[in-house]
């Protein structure tokens, strides 16, 4: 058998190939942020200091629902065909899999964060007063706390009748604090102010929820 | 329902799955050689594919046990076992040869030329560089075959492998699978065409109502028990 990391490499390499032959994810990821900035653009018009005020929220309220369609779609891959199955009976690890689906959504989000945010910051007329490096941080902090989350209780409601309901039932109440943390880390930060407290809370969170679930992912890959 | 001729390579004992309130399986007990080919046969509902599922560890026993090998966890022993769902179990977006590299992934198989060789070996052409869902069924169905033969398992678990294959496609897949039985493979075929498997299969396994109603040598079942079930 491959090594884990092998065989995780080798799952992300094909989910990668998938998405750059369908686009199902990136295309209806891309649609929806697009129309989220717009609708609020017109619904609101901020100056400079309002922009910085409510951006961190609407901003990530943005990348969470968006995120959400990515995270049906990975899974739906799966059991279209039943190719989980294969995957199952083989002796390839549960956790490489959810390494590389998690890995997989992180990549989609992220280039959906790089297209979308010059875009807020048009709309917005956006200008942070705090390091820009501390926003990347929370951004990639905050991308790895939905996808990770957002990986295995899309596996989770994977057999339920109505899971593209379920998921984000499941999702959401369980991101509030990570949500809490990148919100108002992003507002402190573009307001010059300190985000110290809730990087770290981010960055805890992570490791907690990254945790959790590499040690329950084989049940819920297996569960009937 | 055993069978003593040579050791067993699959023991069932009192196997019992249940689904809710509805049992699939009710207490089959049964013992399968090794070097054999067995088709499973049964209207729908009999059981057949949960029986099958169950062997393949993708459905857990609600009581009872199976012994693979000699093993009792399914995993330790899945490197030996190829299974094929009446699904493709493919990707629809990547070529077959696509499918077959990812898949060897899985189960270390470092020798490029072997995905080529078992798509051979089910009459395909490797090079075909279409996707899989542009694939008609029956091609499906033997690139299915080819993912199951991947990683030259000592027992082939087969779901329906001959719906939507044409009668001499049908008829080259039998030809294959008694080449492997003859190599000492075992091979389970869930089929609804057993006169494909006439001559070819060494037993068959009549299932009712979830468990083993009969085992024949041929394919005839007994008629006073026919008349009784």
């Amino acid at each position: 058998m491959s090594p884990p990391t092998g065989i995780a490499r080798a799952t992300l390499l094909k989910d990668l190939r998938l998405e750059w032959r369908s686009k199902d994810s990136i295309n209806s990821m891309l649609f929806f942020s697009l129309l989220v900035v717009v609708v609020f653009s017109f619904s609101f018009d901020p100056t400079a200091e309002e922009s910085r005020q409510i951006a961190g929220g609407l901003i990530w309220v943005a990348f969470l629902f968006a995120a959400v369609v990515a995270l049906n779609q990975t899974w739906a891959r799966e059991i279209r065909n039943q190719v989980l199955d294969a995957y199952r009976v083989s002796p390839a690890p549960a956790n490489s899999l959810f390494l590389a689906k998690t890995l997989g959504n992180f990549i989609f989000v992220t280039v959906l964060e790089a297209l979308m945010t010059p875009l807020f910051i048009a709309f917005y007329r956006l200008r942070a007063l705090g390091p820009i490096w501390q926003l990347l941080l929370v951004a990639m902090l905050g991308t790895w706390a939905l996808v990770v989350n957002g990986t295995f209780f899309a596996a989770m409601s994977l057999r339920t009748r109505s899971r593209e309901i379920m998921l984000p039932l499941l999702l959401f109440p369980i991101s509030i604090p990570a949500l809490l943390a990148m919100v108002q880390a992003t507002t402190a930060i573009l307001n010059g102010e300190g985000a110290r407290f809730w990087i770290v809370l981010l960055a805890t969170y992570d490791l907690v929820f990254t945790t959790v679930c590499l040690l329950l992912f084989e049940t819920v890959l297996n569960a009937e | 329902m055993t069978e003593t001729s040579t050791p067993p390579v699959v023991t069932v004992t009192n196997l019992i799955k249940q689904f809710g309130r509805f049992a699939a399986l009710r207490g089959v007990t049964a013992e399968f050689s090794g070097g054999k080919l067995y088709a499973i046969l049964g209207d729908n509902g009999a059981g057949k594919t949960t029986l099958l599922r169950t062997l393949a560890g993708l459905n857990n026993p609600s009581s009872g046990e199976i012994a693979i090998l000699g093993s009792r966890k399914f995993h330790s022993i899945c490197q030996q076992v190829g299974y094929m769902a009446h699904p493709s179990l493919l990707y629809d977006e990547m070529s077959g040869l696509e499918n077959l590299q990812y898949f060897a992934q899985l189960y270390g198989i470092t020798n490029s030329a072997r995905c080529s060789e078992v798509i051979r070996a089910v009459g395909l052409d490797p090079d075909l560089v279409r996707p899989i869902g542009q694939y008609s069924q029956g091609m499906k169905q033997r690139m299915s075959l080819a993912r199951a033969l991947l990683n030259d398992p000592k027992i082939l678990l087969l779901d329906e492998p001959f719906s939507n294959v044409d009668l001499h496609s049908a008829a080259e897949m039998v030809r294959l699978l008694t080449g492997l039985r003859d190599q000492g493979k075992t091979i389970f075929v869930v089929t609804h065409q057993a006169a494909l498997l006439e001559g070819a299969a060494d037993e068959f396994i009549w299932m009712e109502y979830g468990n083993i109603v009969e085992r024949t040598r041929d394919f005839k079942r007994d008629p006073k028990r026919e008349l009784k079930t």
